[in-house]
């Protein structure tokens, strides 16, 4: 352990101990050209042979998988939003009239119905299904201030990882790739990672009882290949490669957009000196981290583990010291 | 949902249904957790409780082997034993594979209070169960090799009582920097303070102990300090710790911390009042008892509840963050020039 294990800038495989190791790899999570498809969900649960997560209709737009879990290592999350703040890249068209997407989607099957002249109108009824015309579309003004957001989400393979410095098995390791992995066969379901992750990704199975999350297909890279998601990804929206490179790569993709006009755009998870000394997996983001349900500025918890073991001394000394005060002066 | 300003309200997290909370401005997926809600049961709940006891009693014990208070040192011992047992199957009962307790032995990992945690544990039990052993040397006949081990057994089981007495606040306190070494909204944050409360409540716990084996000065004297350290830490953590002080006093864990502060109250004044009475200190003894597990429930709900509602995670998180830009300083500012800091004049 060096100085910075706790917290700050480092290389997490020299820190845990490789001698050596490859570079450093990641994804690096375009989210401004996610068609939102799902195949990096399918692909992973494919190869990774990850079980059911259930079959909930959440209402949550196109989301039902809902969020990361012990049996989704990937999630796309869907947000409907007004972009009535401008986003840049349409500013200056005409728009129609702000919308609620979920009211507008519960009337349109009655429009529908109507402008047929059907003697259904009465009977149509909202399913809950998302529609596939935009909401508020007018012919005067063919875009709305309606957009969608789409986001695959992953485990962010923390460069200080909180479920890695908490579990008191072993169980999770730093591999030479600077990931964060399971030991299946190790671990016994303590729980203390799920509680240790800043970003609620690492989850227990309920009828397995252990810790699961995404490996980075830890089986695939050591072969040479791409994770699972990343090669199943049609637009390019999840990448894989060094670390280093991503983060050049993806500091020249946000220039671009804020050159084009997407003014939103920021990166998510690349400052290697925020509270987790930087993500393994990041994002480009068009929104604030929360309304992709990430923390917005999350640290490792182990950050402040000195401060918390002096306090835990002080207070066990205050206890031995009572006891002392308690049987002072009486001797049978 | 969807407002004009592009803002979510976190609606389904829970936290929209209680009118005196004002209602927080912050933007969420869906209202749905950030971080996840722990998969802790209340037997991580109980075992804080008798991991506590455990230590309390063990300071009991060795209190009066140190003062020749046989009935105290035995009573201390054999809620040691029970408390011990009870926190072993506690925990291993809450593992998702309980059948593969031993992994937590296979490393010492000084980032995982739950590893430190487990070597304490398993050191404690040892010591604690040679002292407990102890006991039992008198029953043992007084020839041959077994009247050797009957000769050995008190001085050894001494040893072993201090020893657990040595171990018994380190026992009592790991358990707070378990839980704010997570990033549980509510518990990270109150860190400087949880392990006072775990401290007190174990204190008070052990001195109950005490009173139930009949009435005695040093009892009465931990249960008011132990009961006092408890009280005053905890409410340092439901009211110095700002939104995520909010949980401490909210819904299920409010209610179990209110009835922990009228139950530790109650012990504590009942130990001093009938400090002459043998049922007026069981009693008082009780009340610390149920005081204690009634702290250790509403501690650990009030993490739950702030896990589960994302506002107790973004809104700190948000509010630090825009303190860090405004504090970037502008290279166009015009230098402020410097005034002189006139101190404030002294009313006449």
């Amino acid at each position: 352990m060096g100085r910075d294990s706790l917290y700050g800038p480092i290389d997490p495989a020299t820190d845990a101990g490789y001698t050596d190791p490859p570079p450093r790899v990641g994804f690096f999570t375009d989210t401004s050209v996610c068609i939102g498809c799902k195949a990096c969900e399918v692909a992973c649960k494919t190869w990774n042979a990850v079980p059911d997560d259930g079959f909930d209709l959440l209402g949550h737009s196109y989301d039902n998988t809902g969020g990361l879990s012990a049996d989704s290592w990937r999630h796309v999350a869907f947000i409907e939003q007004p972009s009535s703040h401008g986003h840049g890249a349409f500013d200056g068209l005409p728009v129609g009239p702000p919308v609620d997407a979920l009211a507008a989607a519960s009337t349109a099957g009655n429009a529908a119905a109507s402008t047929a002249g059907g003697t259904a109108a009465s009977t149509a009824q909202f399913l809950g299904m998302p529609m596939t015309d935009l909401p508020g579309r007018v012919n005067e003004a063919p875009r709305t201030d309606f957009r969608w957001l789409m986001m695959s989400n992953v485990c962010k393979h923390c460069t200080h990882a909180g479920c890695l410095d908490v579990c008191p098995t072993g169980a999770l390791f730093r591999t030479e790739f600077g990931t964060v992995v399971v030991q299946d066969d190790i671990c016994n379901g303590c729980g203390y990672c799920i509680s240790g992750c800043p970003y609620g990704v690492i989850d227990r199975r309920a009828d397995d009882g252990r810790a699961w999350k995404c490996t980075l297909c830890y089986d695939r890279i050591g072969d040479g290949l791409e994770p699972a998601c990343a090669k199943a990804c049609p637009t390019e929206s999840i990448q894989f490669g060094e670390l280093d490179e991503l983060r050049e790569r993806a500091a020249k993709r946000v220039e671009t957009l804020q050159e084009q006009g997407v003014t939103s755009a920021r990166l998510y998870g690349n400052d290697p000196s925020d509270g987790v000394g930087g993500d393994g997996a990041f994002f480009l983001l068009l929104d604030e981290p929360e309304v992709y349900g990430l923390p917005p500025d999350p640290h490792v918890p182990t950050r402040d583990l000195v401060k918390m073991w002096k306090r835990a001394g002080l207070a066990a000394l205050t206890m031995a010291a009572t006891a002392v005060v308690a049987f002072a002066g009486r001797r049978k | 949902m969807t407002q004009p300003n592009g803002r979510k309200r976190g609606g389904g997290g829970g936290g929209g249904d209680r009118p005196m909370v004002p209602k927080a401005d912050f933007q969420s997926y869906y209202g749905r957790p950030i971080v996840r809600p722990p998969v802790w049961t209340h037997d991580i709940a109980i075992y804080l409780f008798t991991g506590g006891l455990a230590a309390g009693s063990a300071i009991l014990a060795a209190g009066g082997q140190a003062t020749g208070d046989v009935v105290l040192r035995r009573a201390g011992r054999a809620a040691t034993m029970g408390a011990l047992g009870a926190s072993a199957f506690f925990l291993i009962k809450d593992l998702g594979r309980p059948e593969r307790f031993i992994n937590m032995l296979r490393v010492i990992k000084p980032t995982s209070a739950m590893s430190i945690g487990t070597w304490i544990l398993s050191g404690f039990g040892g010591v604690a169960g040679v002292a407990a052993a102890a006991e039992f040397a008198p029953l043992l006949p007084s020839y041959g090799a077994l009247g050797l081990v009957r000769r050995v057994l008190p001085p050894v089981g001494a040893v072993a009582g201090y020893g657990a007495a040595a171990l018994a606040p380190g026992l009592a306190t790991y358990t707070a920097v378990l839980f704010s070494d997570t990033a549980v909204p509510s518990w990270n944050a109150v860190y400087p303070d949880l392990p006072f409360v775990f401290a007190g409540s174990a204190l008070a716990s052990g001195a109950a102990v005490g009173l139930i084996a009949g009435p005695n000065r040093p009892s009465v004297r931990l249960a008011a300090i132990g009961a006092a350290l408890e009280l005053a830490a905890g409410h340092r953590c439901e009211t110095a710790y700002g939104l995520v002080s909010e949980p401490y006093t909210t819904g299920r864990a409010g209610k179990y911390l209110r009835a922990a502060r009228w139950l530790n109250t109650a012990g504590a004044i009942g130990a001093v009042v009938g400090r002459r009475s043998r049922v007026v200190s069981a009693l008082a003894g009780t009340a610390l008892l149920a005081g204690s597990l009634m702290t250790r429930f509403g501690v650990f709900q009030a993490g739950v509840e702030s896990a589960k509602d994302p506002k107790y995670t973004v809104i700190p998180q948000r509010e630090h963050l825009d303190s860090r830009k405004v504090n970037v300083p502008t290279p166009a500012a015009p230098p402020t020039p410097s005034t002189p800091v006139v101190p404030p004049t002294p009313a006449p």
